[in-house]
């Protein structure tokens, strides 16, 4: 089957929220009221100028943006290739890409007057992010946490407490991030009348996948000012890691039409492609789970399958349904790195660089570390560093314990 | 063309009574024990068998569901053995509908055009998939209804009047009202303010409108199916069900009984109705 080209790939999603063959809106009918209800006030927050100052001002001085654009200058003469630059989300308030979205959708969720948030979270950055905000703006918060995740990134779990949300661990299923989001709608199916889900990547029915991708889509924006200002010019290359996809959709969005830069996603391999993994563009294929068309992990049957990451925001079977339409155009190219690739790439960041990145972005830092050397010098790469690694250090320190012991 | 569903739920107004609609889940908690119970439905008072399509991921039910279905794909359930379990219900009874009941996923996997075909072969009536509202009726609707299945549409509370034209356009069989905003056995409907909803969903179709989610027990059972053309029940069926087990899961041979018994008093709740949805 030949795809059609596209003239514009940012001109998606159509009114019926289809990238392609992807997207569009498979929830129960109790929701479905509700979806329509948020389409129509996201587009006329919008269209109006007074949204966009709001948020603006929050965007500066609570969550500290513009993130900086760093050069990495250690970390591009180890790897003697391509000029590295890192997008610095990890600086935001909350310690990550999370703030962006969740700004957005608090504020149009208090344009439609619901005072109670739900969330899911997998390694709880926009279960904190969710709870930041919740906390600023005197709003009611819900976080939906897989079991598994609660026990691996504990500190989020307490960050969230401490902010006034309440954690509810997921027992059911597998217990990780897919889990949380099916208890999070069973939520909001029953309290639909005064409930706002706050969804934290770009993924499931539409509007969503498109909300999210605009409010991240910042990154990309600050990113092109920032080049341009250092140096002269667009990136050569965007590089960003993929659960749901909404840190890498916020950075390859504004470059989508830009043909000289090269694109590349990287996916969760976990144990390995041909184990367990997380990497639904790889090895999935297309399906409908969480209200929309895209890949998925899962078997003959069509039954979801369990993936497994050792970073908990990655660890999703699923995939935001425009990253599934650009794999199939061609435009952007996914990777995928293994749960021992990224723990090396954590480990080389922080002693290069002196920032410790979170296990997601340590993915996107892993698949550097081969394109890096393989462009020339003057290539510009930029890597978004998509959130901090605090969360993950008490997991990793106790990787790293046991391998010394044995 | 007439089908079961209309023949049948014809049938019961002229005997001036409401519908019982069981559902439980096809394999749980194995395909053999699952056949029998199915098969018992009929003599203990079930009027149309809804059977679940078993899902990894049912985000519209609550644990007993949730926990029914796991079994099933435990046991090794499959979409394509659901429709063995219709076939072989379909070998000793012509007359009871049977409607599915699921996710729209397994269906997309196993091919819409092929699963259409090979449900009607098998016996199977109509179709009702919790995921697709009437913005996604090409994926499925459309073709069901095109192949002679019935495609029984899901409203809600929140289904108000603007939008209940078009939730019930392509729509066929019955009406299903679910009776709260809520996951399956999770709240208990209450019957008065079910009653308001069927006549207004009655101001908009001609067709039979049954209840569920929140039926429970033979007096709810008789109070809904005093208010509407049929009262649906599932969880309270499942968790019988779930209590016969054994400590691994497995069936023991009170299993079959404990489902029939419990059929058998919910349909004299039913039965007890008097009747008042015209
Ligand atoms: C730091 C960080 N990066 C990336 C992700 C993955 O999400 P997404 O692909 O939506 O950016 C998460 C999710 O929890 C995260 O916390």
């Amino acid at each position: 089957m030949t795809i059609q080209k596209p003239n514009s790939f940012r001109s998606g999603p159509d009114e019926r929220g289809h990238f392609g063959m992807f997207g569009g809106r498979f929830v129960a009918e109790t929701l479905m009221p509700l979806i329509l209800d948020l389409e129509k006030a996201y587009a006329e927050a919008k269209a109006d100028p007074a949204f966009q100052r709001e948020m603006n001002g929050y965007l500066k001085d609570y969550v500290g943006r513009p993130s900086p654009l760093y050069f990495a200058q250690r970390l591009t003469e180890h790897l003697g290739g391509a000029k590295i630059y890192l997008k610095r989300e990890e600086l935001n308030h909350t310690g990550s890409h999370k703030v962006n979205n969740v700004l957005g959708q608090i504020m149009v969720a208090r344009r439609m007057g619901k005072q109670r948030i739900i969330a899911e979270t997998g390694a709880g950055q926009h279960g904190v992010a969710t709870a930041t905000l919740c906390a600023r703006f005197g709003l009611d918060c819900v976080v939906y946490m897989g079991a598994v995740d609660v026990a691996r990134q504990e500190p989020n779990v307490i960050r969230m407490e401490m902010l006034g949300a309440k954690v509810v661990p997921v027992q059911s299923g597998t217990r990780t991030l897919k889990d949380a989001m099916n208890e999070a709608l069973r939520d909001w199916v029953t309290n639909v009348h005064d409930t706002f889900y706050c969804i934290g990547t770009v993924a499931g029915p539409h509007p969503y996948p498109m909300m999210v991708r605009d409010f991240q889509s910042i990154i990309g924006v600050e990113t092109r000012a920032q080049m341009q200002e250092a140096e002269g010019r667009l990136p050569d290359s965007l590089i960003a890691c993929i659960g749901g996809g909404s840190n890498a959709m916020g950075l390859f969005h504004p470059f989508l039409d830009d043909p000289s830069v090269e694109i590349f996603g990287v996916e969760a391999a976990g144990h390995g492609l041909d184990k367990l993994h997380a990497a639904s563009l790889t090895g999935g294929r297309p399906g409908v789970l969480h209200g929309n068309r895209t890949y998925l992990l899962m078997d003959a049957d069509g039954q979801i399958q369990d993936a497994h990451s050792i970073s908990a925001g990655l660890d999703y079977p699923g995939i935001g349904p425009e990253h599934s339409w650009l794999h199939e155009t061609g435009r952007v190219t996914y990777l995928s790195a293994t749960d021992e690739e990224a723990l090396s790439a954590f480990q080389l960041l922080s002693r290069l660089e002196g920032i410790i990145p979170a296990l997601e972005s340590a993915h996107a830092i892993a698949r550097v570390i081969d394109l890096a050397p393989k462009r020339p010098k003057d290539h510009l790469m930029v890597v978004n560093l998509s959130g901090r690694g605090d969360k993950d250090v008490p997991q990793v320190g106790d990787i790293l314990k046991s391998r010394k012991t044995t | 063309m007439t089908n079961r569903i209309d023949t049948r739920l014809a049938d019961l107004r002229k005997q001036g009574r409401a519908a019982f609609v069981t559902f439980l889940m096809a394999g749980d908690p194995d395909p053999a024990t699952s056949l029998a119970i199915v098969e018992a439905l009929p003599e203990a008072g079930a009027d149309i068998i809804e059977i679940g399509m078993p899902f990894t991921d049912p985000m519209a039910d609550g644990p007993a569901i949730q926990a029914a279905g796991l079994r099933a794909l435990k046991g090794g359930m499959t979409l394509r053995k659901t429709l063995d379990l219709v076939r072989g219900f379909r070998a000793g009874d012509d007359h009871t509908p049977i409607v599915l009941m699921g996710y729209y996923n397994p269906i997309y996997i196993y091919g819409v055009e092929t699963f259409l075909a090979d449900a009607k072969a098998a016996g199977v009536d109509g179709l009702i998939i919790v995921d697709l509202p009437p913005e996604e009726d090409e994926e499925l609707c459309l073709p069901a209804m095109a192949a002679g299945l019935n495609f029984i549409r899901l409203a809600t509370p929140t289904t108000d009047d603007k939008r209940l034209p078009a939730v019930l356009a392509n729509t066929s069989g019955f009406v299903y009202y679910v009776s709260i905003t809520g996951i399956t056995g999770a709240a208990a409907a209450n019957a008065a303010r079910v009653g308001e909803a069927v006549a207004r969903i009655k101001r908009h179709t001609r067709l039979p409108v049954c209840v569920g989610f929140g039926i429970r027990t033979p007096d709810a059972a008789r109070d809904i199916a005093g208010a509407a053309d049929g009262a649906v029940v599932g969880t309270a069926l499942v968790e019988a069900l779930a209590k016969s087990l054994d400590a691994g899961s497995r069936a023991t041979p009170a299993t079959v009984k404990a489902v029939a018994d419990l059929t058998a008093s919910l349909a004299q709740g039913v039965r007890a109705a008097a009747r008042a949805a015209g």
